[in-house]
């Protein structure tokens, strides 16, 4: 775009070669391939970084092929690896966070986009940032420390003598598990659901929200029926975008979870997920088919997060067109 | 009929003040996080924590002093990978690119964005530890750097678009070459802009422990050269809040305190860069 204001369209291939020397002397041709280094770099880090994951995992992925996704068994001493629990004890998790995280993300959202004046908005909006900036491990800390004795004193009883009879809320009370670590997740991935989502209900046309009105619809009837559904597409990339943290989310997650690799329909037993395992167990992994297996899981989670961010992007840009094409309608 | 609009009044006012309880729960985290911080961590920290090395255990004392320099090592380390690349590559990808290289190059920074940060580090320990057959800060220092690049260059690259064209054009038009055109004005029109990306990244990767798990690892000693394993601030709170002595446990409150105020305040800072006076409008 940029570099059409300049061409001047050359007559002659003497022309323009002439034109390519000048350019080498003042700088302009060494500038270009120099940058063009810098940003082939990138793409050439990227690159790596899928064949170093895909070469570094060949032992586990002959041995146990697709076993590896459908095996219980995680012993290092017999080498034996199943990635099955550290799979269930992720999408667990994940599933938990986002059932707490969405509602209140896209509530927070609605508030912060339809509600409240510009500037105190904007304010909240920034200490919205400020929590996404908040690192993980501190999470962790706070995990440790609060959320685990709170979890054990009082939800879990409580959950127990008022929900005990859904398998989901029975067994011990320990306060680690994947009710824990799901609520530690979610406020961890609140952040990015309220700001993604706050764009996006941001950019539905004013007309939208005003013909809804002119129709009689309450206030909260023109935001959830009209805005909402209008945004929709936007709001679940946010969600995907979101699950997509949720899933490589290490270290808050390795300090609450409990740490045991079982596979149990109460929320309340202690798991252990994809990203945990490695942070755990890849310092003291012994022999090459340990390590090995440890870099399959950092695979599987790579390609889960690819799709997922993937899908993300897709909603999120094309409810950004549609909102911009409605608007010059 | 009536009785129907005022249910309908009572529900949408209801559902809106749901909806700030949301708001409102969401942004008390924040203030609930830093409190408990303040307090837990300002009862453990004291002039030692900043000045001596971790005692051995059961000894009670000490501090993390080479903690605090691990990580301005690794973070130095960072920078210098990741911004050179970052904000070249833009410069690349706004000013020179044609429409398929830039593609790819924005596709492949949006995909090493999104890699989780455990996945960043096992793959610098497979390019730079297991070769090695030793943690290094280097390896460290490389990891962060990687994630600092794609940040650093999208960021980057939104700024410079946004400098307006009539300025690219004016200094064309004075006779000046395109690389004196954008280092000596486009550029500067948008350093704040591009100052406040590598803040933010900065500030991003310095809480990141997944990481420097098998990279940086750490240590309980001064780390000498770039060749050894060193100690960073995340990594201490990692193991000294799972660890079971009481005496770890305000250490790692008084490291929590340290590591988020310093977090935090290189992103109010790098806010208020950006929202001085500017010429580009926020991203």
């Amino acid at each position: 775009m940029a570099t059409s204001s300049i061409n001047v369209p050359s007559a002659s291939p003497v022309e323009g070669s002439r034109s390519f020397l000048s350019k080498l002397k003042n700088g302009d041709e060494i500038a270009r391939l120099v940058t063009f280094l810098f940003a082939a770099s990138v793409v050439f880090i990227t690159i790596i970084l899928v064949f170093e994951l895909w070469t570094g995992s060949a032992l586990p992925r002959h041995k146990f092929g697709l076993q590896f996704f459908v095996t219980r068994v995680w012993d290092p001493i017999a080498e034996e690896f199943g990635a099955l629990p550290f799979i269930y004890g992720t999408l667990v998790t994940s599933l938990v966070s986002l059932f707490i995280a969405v509602p209140l993300g896209i509530g927070a959202a609605i508030f912060l986009a339809e509600l409240a004046p510009q500037k105190i908005s904007d304010t909240l909006q920034f200490f919205i940032d400020l929590l996404a900036a908040v690192p993980s491990v501190i999470y962790g800390l706070l995990g440790v420390f609060i959320v685990i004795p709170l979890m054990r004193n009082w939800v879990q009883p409580f959950l127990k003598s008022t929900l005990g009879f859904l398998p989901i809320f029975s067994g011990p009370a320990y306060g680690v598990g994947f009710l824990t670590a799901g609520i530690v997740m979610a406020i961890m991935v609140i952040p990015y659901i309220i700001s993604v989502s706050r764009e996006v209900l941001l950019a539905v046309p004013r007309d939208q929200r005003e013909a809804a009105l002119a129709l009689g619809s309450t206030h909260w009837e023109s935001t959830w029926k009209v805005v909402v559904p209008f945004a929709r597409t936007g709001i679940m990339g946010s969600i995907f975008l979101a699950l997509a943290r949720a899933l490589g989310e290490t270290m808050a997650v390795t300090m609450v979870i409990g740490n045991t690799p079982t596979i149990s329909s109460s929320l309340f037993s202690p798991g252990y997920s994809i990203a945990a395992v490695i942070a755990n167990e890849f310092t003291e992994a012994t022999g090459d088919l340990y390590l090995q297996a440890l870099i399959e899981l950092g695979l599987v989670l790579f390609l889960l997060t690819f799709i997922l961010n993937g899908v993300a992007r897709l909603l999120i840009l094309a409810t950004a067109r549609r909102g911009g094409g409605t608007a010059h309608a | 009929m009536n009785a129907r609009l005022r249910w309908r009044k009572l529900v949408s006012g209801f559902m809106l003040a749901m909806t700030g309880v949301c708001a409102l729960i969401a942004v008390s985290v924040l203030f609930f996080i830093l409190g408990y911080l303040v307090y837990n961590g300002g009862t453990s920290i004291n002039w030692d924590f900043f000045t001596k090395l971790p005692t051995p255990v059961g000894e009670s004392g000490g501090g993390m002093a080479n903690a605090i320099v691990g990580t301005a090592k690794l973070l130095s380390l960072a920078v210098l990978i990741g911004v050179p690349i970052g904000f070249f590559g833009a410069i690349y990808l706004a000013e020179f690119s044609g429409s398929t290289m830039a593609f790819i190059v924005r596709y492949a920074a949006d995909l090493l964005n999104g890699v989780p940060s455990i996945v960043i580090g096992i793959f610098a320990y497979t390019l730079l530890v297991l070769p090695f057959k030793h943690f290094s800060t280097f390896a460290g220092g490389f990891a962060l750097g990687l994630m600092m690049i794609p940040i650093t260059l999208r960021s980057t690259e939104e700024f410079l678009r946004s400098v307006p064209r009539s300025l690219r054009e004016g200094s064309m038009a004075l006779g000046a070459s395109k690389w004196t055109t954008i280092m000596r004005v486009i550029v500067p029109a948008a350093y704040r802009g591009i100052l406040t990306a590598v803040l933010l990244a900065l500030a991003r990767v310095a809480g990141e422990t997944a990481p420097l798990l098998f990279t940086a690892f750490s240590n309980r000693f001064w780390s000498h050269g770039w060749n050894e394993p060193i100690a960073s601030l995340p990594v201490m709170i990692f193991t000294y809040a799972i660890a079971p002595y009481e005496d770890w446990h305000h250490q790692a409150w008084a490291a929590g305190l340290v590591l988020l105020g310093l977090i935090l305040m290189v992103n109010i800072v790098a806010r208020v860069i950006l929202s001085r006076g500017v010429s580009v409008p926020r991203s």
